[in-house]
């Protein structure tokens, strides 16, 4: 792996390799003393475009925490916004000596670019581009599904994926990023992936993605799935009139009082709600869905750290020019328990 | 003690048999007990991936002089990837899990436990591991086999076996919790050179 940018070419081994690497960062967060020496002396530059709050303190956390450089770069108040390219910005990065590049770009397809443009020798990471991938946050998405499955299931969730499981991720598809990256990531770890949203909100073509799609958010409840994932309405994205009101979207999609109700009523009782944020409370989700045992945004955000740790362990901590895969030759120790 | 060469070219030298593994663990066992004055405090932290089963062995025989220790409360796994001083010298490798003790490694005797010692760089990574997750009162380093070659000075506490060997050969542990040698788990320290 030389750069993440999208979950759609990530191989099942690659994934899980990443979520188990992910579990033994999780446990560094557990410690007194939450850093580890691996990239010491790397320089790790976040170079956002667009805003972001979490996923730009995420990464610098999981940076920091493997003793890495953090340079942050936004785009307000830079050079940027006196009309530098992508490109120069690109190369003063390169003249600097940056070892990777958390980028995010309102421009689907730019760390692509980058990483193909021969620019920069860095490795590029996707932190979100535009309404293409979120690779990140499928990932973590990913870990909180594997451990709350392994939790129900009483099976430790180092090294098994998401096989049976079934996903149902509801609302705006159309902007949404992190719905692409999921139906990729979910699917390739073996899970069923469900959409549901208004036909407004859903891509040309989604009949061709390996999920189901459903119109009414209460048939599709009536799927029993084990995790229900909810969308941001973008409004940032939304030049054109995609539903009638926010009344109505709320009423029809968002997940309220009553559809948590409608969950006990099914016996759904190990069913989880998922959302990646930022809410919008009392639109897609309601403040008690939010809230509830049954919500997992705070696990989301804790994992994220992990998942960006491994992601920027795996990029950078090996021999740059040295791509030979990693030989498995011996079992894994001690997988179950988790106890010595 | 010498057996054929296999077909690749490979000259094979058995030099610990079973019997030998389990008595060299044996005598360690009883020598860690002698330098602690007792199990007292006592943490035994196998490094990955065959330094954990050894530690393993060592506190089932600790447990069998003790009967008031519990074997599986006194023995964890260190990994000692992150803090490798040559990680990027090679492809990625993946860390493996940590596991300690339930006491903890505050102000405990911890004895790190691994199959081979050769250059000491393991054990220095193991040393600033051990510094991020606690102070112990005092480590002691147990090695299966110590084979020379040291590039750091350090030296272990307790060794099974001496292993002068060229630094062209490699000595290779197969233990029956990791290895399948031909589809069977065998027990054998084995020195291989390239004829």
């Amino acid at each position: 792996m030389k750069h993440l940018l999208s979950t759609h070419d990530l191989s099942a081994r690659n994934a899980l390799r990443l979520l188990d690497v992910a579990e033994e960062m999780a446990a560094v967060g557990d410690r007194e003393i939450k850093k580890l020496p691996a990239l010491r002396g790397r320089t790790v530059v976040n170079l956002f475009f667009e805003d972001s709050t979490r996923t730009r303190i995420s990464f610098e956390a999981a940076a920091k925490r493997l003793s890495a450089d953090v340079i942050n770069f936004a785009a307000k108040g830079s050079s940027v916004s006196k009309g530098e390219s992508l490109k120069d910005t690109a190369q003063t990065l390169e003249a600097m000596s940056a070892d990777a590049v958390v980028i995010r770009h309102p421009a689907s397809g730019a760390p692509a670019r980058l990483a193909a443009s021969g620019w920069i020798d860095a490795a590029v990471v996707n932190a979100g581009d535009g309404t293409h991938e979120h690779p990140t946050q499928a990932l973590l998405d990913a870990f909180t599904l594997r451990r709350h499955w392994a939790r129900v299931g009483g099976t430790p969730s180092a090294g098994t994926d998401l096989t049976g499981m079934k996903v149902l991720i509801v609302g705006d598809v159309l902007h949404s990023r992190v719905a692409r990256s999921n139906v990729w990531l979910l699917t390739t770890l073996g899970a069923e992936v469900l959409l549901a949203g208004p036909p407004t909100l859903l891509p040309i073509g989604v009949g061709a993605w390996p999920c189901t799609v459903h119109y009414d958010l209460d048939d599709a409840l009536a799927q029993r799935p084990d995790a229900v994932m909810m969308l941001r309405l973008q409004a940032e994205r939304m030049n054109a009139a995609f539903f009638p009101s926010t009344r109505e979207y709320s009423r029809r999609w968002g997940f309220d009082d009553g559809r948590l109700a409608l969950l006990d009523a099914l016996g759904l009782d190990d069913t989880v709600v998922m959302h990646p944020g930022p809410m919008n409370r009392g639109l897609e989700i309601s403040s008690a869905a939010a809230d509830s045992p049954r919500s997992t945004v705070l696990a989301q955000v804790r994992n994220g750290v992990s998942v960006r740790m491994a992601a920027l362990y795996l990029l950078l901590a090996g021999d740059p020019h040295d791509d030979v895969p990693e030989q498995h030759d011996l079992p894994a120790l001690i997988p179950e328990g988790r106890t010595p | 003690m010498t057996v054929p060469a296999s077909e690749s070219g490979i000259h094979k030298r058995v030099v610990l048999a079973e019997a030998d593994i389990d008595r060299a663990l044996t005598r360690i066992a009883h020598e860690i007990l002698e330098a602690n004055k007792g199990s007292r405090d006592l943490v035994l932290l196998g490094i990955p991936r065959r330094g954990f089963p050894l530690a393993q062995r060592l506190a089932q025989k600790i447990a069998a002089v003790d009967p008031t220790v519990d074997p599986d409360l006194i023995a964890g796994q260190l990994d000692v990837t992150m803090y490798r001083d040559d990680l990027r010298r090679h492809p990625t490798r993946s860390p493996l899990a940590t596991q300690l003790p339930p006491s903890g490694i505050d102000d405990k005797v911890v004895v790190l436990v691994d199959d081979v010692l050769y250059s000491g760089r393991t054990i220095r990574a193991a040393l600033d591991a051990l510094a991020d997750l606690g102070r112990p009162r005092a480590v002691r380093l147990a090695v299966l086999v110590d084979r020379g070659h040291r590039e750091l000075p350090i030296r272990a506490d307790h060794v099974g076996k001496n292993l002068p060997t060229s630094s062209r050969e490699r000595v290779r542990v197969h233990l029956a919790e990791t290895d399948l040698i031909g589809g069977s788990a065998v027990n054998e320290v084995v020195i291989e050179d390239r004829v």
